[in-house]
């Protein structure tokens, strides 16, 4: 576990120096992911022990969430004066998102000549 | 309180402890009502968990800062957790080559559809300019989220509130979303709640079926990209 995590690190390390570096729009983190998935294209895939760790991970996911939402707190005057077009934004963005990202994804599949699909 | 309970709370609230235990302490209090409630996605163990941690800190006249002093050690772990996206990436990466046509597109209109209609509701309604950039990266996980916010001059903390709230929205309302527009397919019901929901969608896809999760984690990973490339150079057409 521990030579998996800092695997992690050394990928979020590098991926952060890049992005610094060549002041990059995107996040260290993103680049990290990238550069990782490019090491396990060309190593054939993770190490049992990498697989593992991941999996932990990303397994409580949402636990790493509360932190940050917690944060609201301190966001209480601002929501509390917005609260109508934040809400109207979140609620009608989300569902409209869902449904719009779907649909195209369903007229799409359609239209391809279906692979392994009945 | 009594002098002693005093000096012992006057300890505890300055150390990381507290913050960091109340945090696991709500989110497995959480985790128990979720499981209780049968796994009903209304019952969401985030909603939960901060709800509690909101109540606590208020009720006790807890700083934010103080709190997170503790919880900034879970915090921290979302860049790992991010970097670890690319295994399940990969893992998937065959089935996806298969879906590739409509994943790509479900991908770009999908990312731009969230960001923009974001911010024309919010400005619609009269919300103000920080808010609306603080909304336009609220459908991608939280770290990348708030790099973003950073970068086009909305407020990150503000932003991570907005991602989570979006995360639970799209967690609870896909599957009513879904089996209105007759969508069965497990590729699509996965990818469509990743690129809304990133993770805390992902988490809920998971518990559908492995496969409809591991399209929910393909697409909030290639969002969180799509959106951090994408949104900077998007905005300047939507102000």
């Amino acid at each position: 576990m521990i030579a998996a995590l800092t695997q992690l690190l050394v990928f979020q390390l590098i991926g952060e120096v890049i992005a610094r570096g060549l002041n990059l729009p995107v996040p260290g983190p993103v680049i990290g992911m990238l550069l990782l998935f490019l090491a396990l294209a060309l190593r054939g895939g993770p190490a049992p022990e990498l697989q593992s760790t991941s999996q932990g991970l990303l397994q409580h996911l949402s636990l790493l969430f509360v932190p940050a939402g917690t944060g609201i707190i301190v966001h209480m005057h601002r929501v509390a004066d917005e609260w109508v077009p934040l809400l109207a934004s979140l609620l009608i963005s989300t569902v409209v998102t869902l449904a719009v990202t779907a649909l195209i994804m369903r007229l799409l599949a359609r239209r391809t000549p279906a692979e392994g699909q009945s | 309180m009594t002098p002693q309970i005093s000096e012992l709370w006057v300890y505890l609230s300055a150390s990381p402890l507290l913050g960091l235990t109340l945090t696991l302490l709500a989110y497995q209090g959480a985790w128990w009502l979720h499981q209780k409630s049968g796994f009903s996605p209304l019952a969401n163990p985030v909603l939960i968990a901060v709800s509690v941690l909101v109540t606590l800190l208020l009720l006790t006249g807890t700083s934010y800062q103080t709190y997170f002093d503790g919880a900034q050690f879970v915090h921290f772990l979302l860049g790992p957790a991010t970097v670890a996206l690319a295994v399940p990436l990969y893992t998937q990466f065959r089935r996806v080559r298969a879906m590739l046509i409509p994943v790509i597109g479900g991908l770009v209109i999908g990312s731009i559809t969230a960001a923009v209609s974001a911010v024309l509701v919010a400005r619609l309604f009269g919300a103000s300019l920080a808010t609306q950039l603080s909304l336009a990266p609220k459908s991608v996980t939280t770290p990348i989220a708030m790099g973003v916010a950073e970068r086009i001059g909305g407020i990150p903390s503000l932003t991570a509130v907005l991602v989570i709230t979006t995360g639970i929205l799209g967690a609870v309302g896909g599957r009513y979303v879904f089996n209105a527009l007759r969508i069965h397919d497990p590729a699509i019901r996965g990818f469509a709640t990743g690129v809304t929901a990133h993770g805390i969608g992902t988490a809920r896809a998971f518990q559908e079926s492995e496969q409809v999760g591991a399209f929910a984690a393909l697409a909030m990973g290639m969002n969180g990209l799509m959106t951090a490339l994408l949104l900077p150079l998007l905005l300047p057409w939507l102000l």
